[in-house]
């Protein structure tokens, strides 16, 4: 093995150079993560020199550093927020003790297990992704792919680290399992569903990056909390750039809909055979895919009762969404939680233990983000004077995990006989000819200031440059 | 520089995804959000520029020139779907003590200031948000509202010549043993006591230091500030500057309410060979005073070995030990000084530095006033200028300091575009590189 200098290599924060031992796991570990990236990421894109953020520090000048780079090359980082060693666990049967700086031996399996499952759906995004690239629908929006590539390669490197430093040999095996498992193989899948599903086209992607990047928001806000100092540091940091993943959904899908209703205006009709012959994605297709992704999302939080749950919130392993923000007693011992559960074909709520159920408060907490973003969509749409609206569909809506799972809804929070299930899935969740007319639109779009038909140019550019700038150089 | 009409830092809501990114960099607590609107208090965002960069969108890099005792409310800002439009000039003109400000020492307020163009300048966009390579660590927010540093009053002079309407003042503040670092370039905060016509404490104003980092007097824990004293507004409409008022009547010994340091970006550059060319208006002066004394002293051997007196200021000067030898000296580095004013009487303050020989710093003063002279600006000086700044523009250790009104801020940039185009330089490419490498700050205000 040569010896490169890491510290250069891999900008860092956590005293990289004198740290001999995760010197040689990274040493052992980085060369198998760039064979990971040349086999299974970006597609094509070897060459390309992208205009990309790399992040050289935690503070504020060094944060968002912006110049083309090929993302072979790019500087994946190891970073934890500042620390302060007197900071006080939160919540949980800790709460008022001095945060962890190392794991304690009774809850090592656990945050093994935290970590990986997170550092897991890290490189599974960029393996989904990894063929869109081919049919971007313009330079700006290739590029904010690529960013989003990097970015998800560089959690992976922050989960991995913490897997180095902390967790032994045990550690260094679970590395090597991140890079191991394949999004969508039968054999070593990923371990979330959602991971395993494929991002076939452009709108799926938006979608994708508007709900499933906000699950991983929620998850890592909740584990920012953690008493285990190391793992709040590294998550808190991740949650800047997963802003980022979260704006090129939102954006993305604002855009859609920003054309669309130009052509609808234009057209004077929501037809959507016109609307489709025009090259327009027609509303309610949005409306079923943004139904699937949300659907698909909010089972990622898990059994809406949970004993794992309540273990990781006393234990102090994972907190709530902005814990700190709170005024409970932070223990949440006899306090109760509704969830929802099917009874004589009536959807009812059910008072729980809270902390059996704190994976629903966690799941209602992105939920009520996710709605505010579906009216900032909606407002596009007043703007244009359309009275047409989307909506996110009942909680209950296409579950597959949990005690809804399996029921027949309606988006609308109806439990539904088989036969109208049956009769009306095709108008509230993506039918294959849906995606095949979005895929049909699909073309490669990349001279620089043009944008595909099917989508409208983002207000602003990158880092103040102009739409029109060349994000991405084609070598 | 007591200032009223100020640059208000505004969120887009338009863009903005709520991602909660600002809040949690904002190292004094001025953002805040409810389920609508992230939103930024006007009182409390000191324009640190530490929110830019991570934000996801570029919502947040919003700035609208107000009033200050008007400024957006945390309240109106959480009602809004867009961001409201720019205030005309006038709106702002009819406003309380800042435009008075603006109406006593303007050197660029007659319509000079940009020629009419087809696409928009915006010379904001040129302004840097990081220091040059080689300027030192400034230390920010060390002091805040909560629990203000007290100075004690050690000098207060009226620099103005005698029967001269717009006084200045130069006043020196006392940390004593309390640590209070600052570096040329950076602002403090000045807290008046008492409460405004709505029984609420007064906000803090900024004030740039016009003292060189090792003290009005080297080797003491001082500092000291450019005041002009407020007594009209806009309209020649008498008005009493709240802060102006306090600071020019304060008395020698007496207690002031500091916040800050504020600014990490507006830094002069400390390597031998760096060029810095200053371009300001009235009490814009500050900081320019600042970097050029500690630039002379720096010359003198050292950084503030017992010499004769400081040009700007009398009194004897004590050594300063933790400047010794190994202080970065001045190797042929260029200072070259824009001045504008309205008359020849309004230079009271920088008057001495024109003593300074010509191959220390090379001084262009413009007075838009003169009595049976033509109007001249700084922008004109400048273009008299352009061989020399072409010559700068392309040497990349030349930084560009800008302070003073905010409607001389774009005639200047303009001017320097200009400057660069007429040399057969992409003022695009240059400018960015500029403001990317640090080299060009605007402060206005």
């Amino acid at each position: 093995m040569t010896t490169i200098d890491y510290s250069v290599k891999i900008p860092n924060n956590v005293n990289l150079s004198e740290d001999r031992t995760l010197q040689r796991a990274l040493e052992q570990w980085q060369p198998n993560f760039v064979n990971w990236w040349d086999d299974v990421g970006p597609e094509g894109s070897t060459d390309h020199e992208v205009y990309l953020r790399t992040a050289v520090s935690v503070d504020p000048a060094g944060w968002a550093q912006f110049g083309h780079v090929k993302m072979r090359d790019y500087r994946w980082g190891i970073f934890l927020n500042p620390g302060d060693a007197s900071r006080q666990v939160q919540f949980g049967d800790h709460k008022g003790e001095t945060v962890w700086a190392d794991v304690p031996g009774e809850h090592r399996a656990n945050l093994r297990r935290i970590i990986v499952t997170q550092g897991d759906t890290e490189p599974a995004s960029v393996e989904q992704q990894r063929h869109l690239g081919l049919t971007a629908p313009s330079m700006y929006d290739l590029r904010n792919l690529f960013q989003i590539n990097v970015e998800e390669g560089r959690h992976l490197w922050a989960m991995v680290y913490l897997l180095h430093r902390h967790f032994g040999r045990d550690g260094r095996e679970e590395a090597d399992a991140l890079l191991d498992r394949r999004s969508g193989d039968e054999n070593n899948p990923r371990i979330l569903g959602a991971f395993n599903e494929q991002t076939p086209d452009w709108l799926a992607f938006f979608m994708f990056t508007y709900f499933t990047d906000r699950d991983g928001k929620f998850q890592l806000a909740a584990l920012s909390e953690s008493a285990f100092d190391p793992l709040a540091r590294t998550t808190k940091f991740m949650l800047t750039e997963e802003a980022h993943h979260m704006f090129v959904g939102e954006s993305g899908v604002s855009r859609v809909i920003a054309r669309t209703a130009q052509v609808m205006n234009e057209l004077q009709t929501d037809d959507v055979a016109l609307l489709r012959a025009a090259g327009v994605i027609d509303l309610p297709t949005l409306q079923r895919y943004l139904n699937f992704h949300y659907s698909v999302t909010i089972d990622l939080f898990g059994a809406d009762q949970s004993s794992n749950a309540a273990t990781f919130y006393s234990s102090g392993l994972k907190g709530r969404y902005e814990e700190g923000k709170r005024d409970d007693d932070h223990l949440l011992k006899g306090r109760t939680y509704p969830v929802l559960e099917v009874q004589n074909g009536q959807l009812v709520e059910k008072e729980v233990p809270m902390l059996n159920a704190l994976n629903e408060v966690l799941r209602d907490d992105f939920i009520k983000d996710s709605m505010a973003g579906v009216e900032r969509w909606n407002k596009v749409l007043a703007k244009a004077n359309l009275p047409h609206r989307l909506s996110v569909p009942q909680k209950a809506f296409h579950r597959n995990i949990g005690a809804l799972a399996g029921i027949k809804m309606s988006p609308d929070g109806r439990v539904v006989s088989d036969a109208e299930w049956a009769a009306k899935k095709d108008s509230w969740l993506p039918t294959a000819s849906d995606r095949a007319f979005v895929a049909s639109l699909m073309g490669r779009v990349v001279e620089p200031g043009r944008f595909a038909n099917w989508i409208a140019p983002p207000a602003i550019g990158i880092n103040k440059q102009a739409v029109d700038f060349e994000y991405v150089r084609f070598n | 520089m007591g200032a009223a009409v100020i640059q208000q830092h505004l969120i887009d809501p338009e863009l903005c995804i709520r991602c909660n990114t600002c809040e949690a960099t904002c190292p004094v607590g001025a953002i805040t959000h409810d389920e609508r609107n992230y939103v930024v208090r006007a009182d409390v965002c000191n324009s640190c520029m530490a929110c830019i960069a991570p934000c996801p969108t570029g919502s947040i890099d919003n700035w609208r020139a107000v009033p200050k005792a008007s400024a957006y409310s945390v309240d109106e800002q959480l009602t809004w779907d867009e961001l409201p439009a720019e205030l005309p000039a006038d709106a702002l003109g009819e406003a309380d003590d800042a435009a008075a400000v603006v109406a006593a020492i303007d050197a660029s307020a007659d319509k000079n200031a940009a020629p009419i163009q087809a696409a928009p300048f915006r010379s904001a966009a040129f302004g840097a948000v990081l220091p040059p390579w080689s300027a030192a660590h400034a230390y920010t927010n060390l002091y805040g509202p909560k629990a203000p540093a007290v100075a004690t009053v050690v000098g207060n002079f009226n620099c103005t010549e005698a029967g001269f309407a717009s006084e200045t003042h130069h006043v020196v503040l006392d940390f004593g043993a309390l640590p209070f670092p600052v570096l040329e370039g950076q602002s403090i905060g000045i807290v008046p006591p008492g409460v405004d016509a709505h029984g609420r404490p007064h906000t803090a104003r900024q004030y740039s230091v016009a003292s060189p980092r090792n003290g009005e007097r080297p080797g003491y824990n001082n500092l000291s500030l450019t005041v002009k004293r407020v007594t009209e507004d806009h309209s020649g409409h008498p008005v009493r500057g709240v802060a102006s008022n306090y600071l020019c009547d304060l008395k020698v010994g007496d207690s002031v309410q500091v916040i800050g340091p504020f600014g990490s970006s507006f830094l002069m550059p400390n390597h031998p060979k760096s060029n810095i060319v200053m371009i300001c208006t009235g009490t814009g002066s500050a900081p320019m005073r600042a970097m050029t004394e500690w630039r002379r002293r720096l010359r003198r051997g050292g950084a503030g070995p017992s010499q004769a007196s400081s040009p700007a200021m009398g009194g004897g000067r004590g050594e300063a030990a933790a400047w010794g030898p190994d202080s970065p000296k001045f190797e042929g580095g260029k200072l070259l000084l824009f001045f504008g004013a309205r008359t020849q009487q309004e230079l009271p303050y920088f008057g001495p530095l024109q003593k300074l020989p010509k191959d220390f710093i090379d001084i262009n003063l413009a007075f838009s006033r003169t009595p049976g002279q033509p109007k001249r600006y700084v922008q004109d000086l400048m273009r008299e200028r352009a061989a020399d700044l072409a010559a700068l523009l392309k040497d990349s250790n030349t930084a560009f300091y800008v302070c003073g009104l905010k409607s001389m801020e774009e005639g200047v940039v303009l001017a320097l575009r200009d400057v660069a185009e007429d040399a057969g330089l992409s003022w695009e490419a240059v400018g960015t590189t500029l403001r990317n490498e640090g080299r060009l700050h605007l402060e206005t205000y």
